[in-house]
């Protein structure tokens, strides 16, 4: 499997008045046309990992690392057009919240327009024709009535199919998902899934699922990278969940209270500094 | 088991939607009730209406055996407190946690100050180095024991708990959960727990109430989750959705 992405020692820090903050610490991994799962808590640098990739960090902050390349172009010293040609077309983003995400003055048709006709010469037509399409694909029942609703006019959960029509319209080699379920319901929680499961399947896209939710993750994904403290501790297969090594990631999945299981109280972390080192 | 809070037929109107529709439960003295279903099921409703935060249609509401009328007296609020979701949102970000806990002593007349917060932030396991900070120096699970230590400070009977850990990490959400039973041991309280996470309801709670569209869909005890023993199709999506994600 030939790598579409490469990460080498990946690091991330922001200047702030009380020095300098490492959120992400050297990161390295590899993917291919794969699912890959990103774990860790609040403030492990899971997120800004996957904004660094895709370009987005603040402007404040400093990205540094031995490698980053995305199907043989080099990130680091790719003049900034040249970046923001792929930003949306070879790579996409989902975020967390389709209320913070979604222009609240433009109708989802023509959001979803607009960033096809961004990447691609398309007449008005074609492009209105192919996010039809896209919004019934996301399996959207009524997409002409939708393709004319305004953000704040529907549900969160159709709002995030929306969100995905819209990152998969320029037809994306590498998607990044950052927690794209997480405000979301359970149960359409899962519909959503199913939705982006299909799609990278169909379309042999490379994933990476950022998520606070180890066991979602694990359920959704090829295999997962733990993160700590700006770093990885552990790397493993999905379905080797089970046979996690490092303590964080054992504590972590032992901390989730279960339905059939009477444990009182709870396991808890007991964070070890040198997780951190 | 005498009851502590009982609801009997509860309706709330928000102009012309109907957020609750006819809900009753019954919670003894010392149970923990859990109240689950997926946003604008009605459960943090349910919830507000009790404490007197939105307003009632029709319907009865009754703690400990005293029907409560439109206006909650003192008395009411020393006996029922509140812990809510977002610990960023409900502490005042301009007052350091000694002011923050000092607020509902003086609404409820305490006179030993000084004791009862040392001892309210011994008790969520904070210890008096916090006393002096603003909400923006804490952690979120640092918050929601501030905000717990407020709500168990004027010593209440019955905490309702509108989502208290689900802004939190799964790490800190572990240490709240078992400092959340830990009080209701150690002070015999009654609880009222919403949460959309099934798992944690069924950790927390004897008995809980799945609900959807404001109504009561099913009651069932905690146990029967565990054996899988539901009569509703809508309790056993929830519990499907609940196991993660299945590639079909």
């Amino acid at each position: 499997m030939s790598a579409l992405l490469e990460v080498e020692d990946l690091r991330v820090t922001f200047p702030t008045r009380t020095g300098v903050v490492e959120a992400v610490r050297g990161v390295s991994f590899s993917l291919g046309r794969e699912r890959l799962g990103i774990v860790g808590e609040s403030g492990s640098g899971k997120s800004q990992t996957g904004r660094a990739i895709m370009g987005l960090t603040p402007p404040q902050a400093r990205v540094s690392a031995a490698k980053l390349s995305f199907d043989g172009l080099d990130l680091m010293s790719l003049p900034g057009k040249q970046r923001r040609a792929l930003r949306g077309n070879r790579i996409a983003m989902i975020l967390q919240d389709p209320k913070y995400s979604l222009d609240p003055v433009m109708t989802i048709g023509r959001q979803i327009m607009e960033t096809l006709r961004t990447h691609e010469k398309v007449g008005k037509t074609e492009a209105r024709e192919r996010t039809l399409q896209m919004l019934e694909a996301v399996q959207i029942r009524d997409p002409k009535r939708v393709f004319d609703l305004h953000p704040h006019e529907v549900s969160g959960g159709m709002g995030q199919r929306a969100m995905i029509a819209m990152m998969l319209i320029a037809e994306p080699e590498l998607m990044i998902a950052d927690e794209p379920t997480s405000a979301l319901d359970v149960t359409v929680q899962l519909d959503v899934l199913n939705i982006l499961d299909r799609l990278v399947a169909d379309r042999g896209m490379g994933l990476i699922f950022i998520s606070h939710d180890l066991r979602l993750v694990s359920s959704f994904c090829d295999r997962v990278i733990v993160m700590y403290a700006g770093k990885v501790v552990e790397e493993l297969k999905a379905s080797d969940l089970g046979r996690a090594e490092h303590p964080y990631t054992r504590g972590l999945l032992d901390c989730m209270p279960r339905i059939d299981a009477d444990r009182h109280p709870l396991p808890v972390l007991d964070r070890k500094p040198e997780w951190a080192a | 088991m005498t009851s502590m809070l009982r609801v009997d037929q509860l309706n709330v109107v928000f102009d012309r939607f109907q957020a609750l529709r006819g809900v009753s439960l019954d919670v003894g003295q010392g149970e923990s009730f859990g109240l689950v279903g997926e946003s604008g099921s009605g459960k943090s409703t349910l919830l507000r209406a009790i404490a007197g935060l939105v307003p009632v249609a029709s319907g009865t509401i009754a703690v400990g055996g005293q029907k409560l009328g439109k206006k909650r007296d003192k008395a009411f609020y020393r006996k029922v407190q509140m812990v809510f979701q977002d610990p960023y949102g409900s502490l005042h970000p301009r007052q350091t946690v000694d002011r923050l806990l000092q607020e509902p002593l003086a609404i409820h007349g305490f006179s030993d100050g000084e004791q009862r917060i040392r001892r309210a932030l011994d008790e969520v396991g904070l210890g008096s180095g916090f006393r002096f900070r603003y909400s923006h120096q804490l952690s979120g699970g640092q918050r929601q024991r501030v905000a717990i230590a407020r709500a168990l400070i004027v010593e209440p009977s019955i905490l309702l708990l509108d989502e208290p850990t689900s802004a939190l990490d799964a790490s800190v959400q572990a240490e709240v959960l078992n400092l959340l039973e830990q009080v209701r041991r150690d002070r015999e309280l009654t609880f009222l727990m919403v949460s959309h996470d099934l798992a944690v309801i069924a950790h927390m709670c004897e008995r809980l109430m799945v609900m959807q569209n404001g109504e009561a869909v099913e009651s069932l005890a905690a146990t029967s989750l565990a054996t899988r023993d539901v009569s509703q199709h809508y309790t056993r999506r929830l519990l499907k959705a609940s196991e993660g994600f299945v590639r079909t």
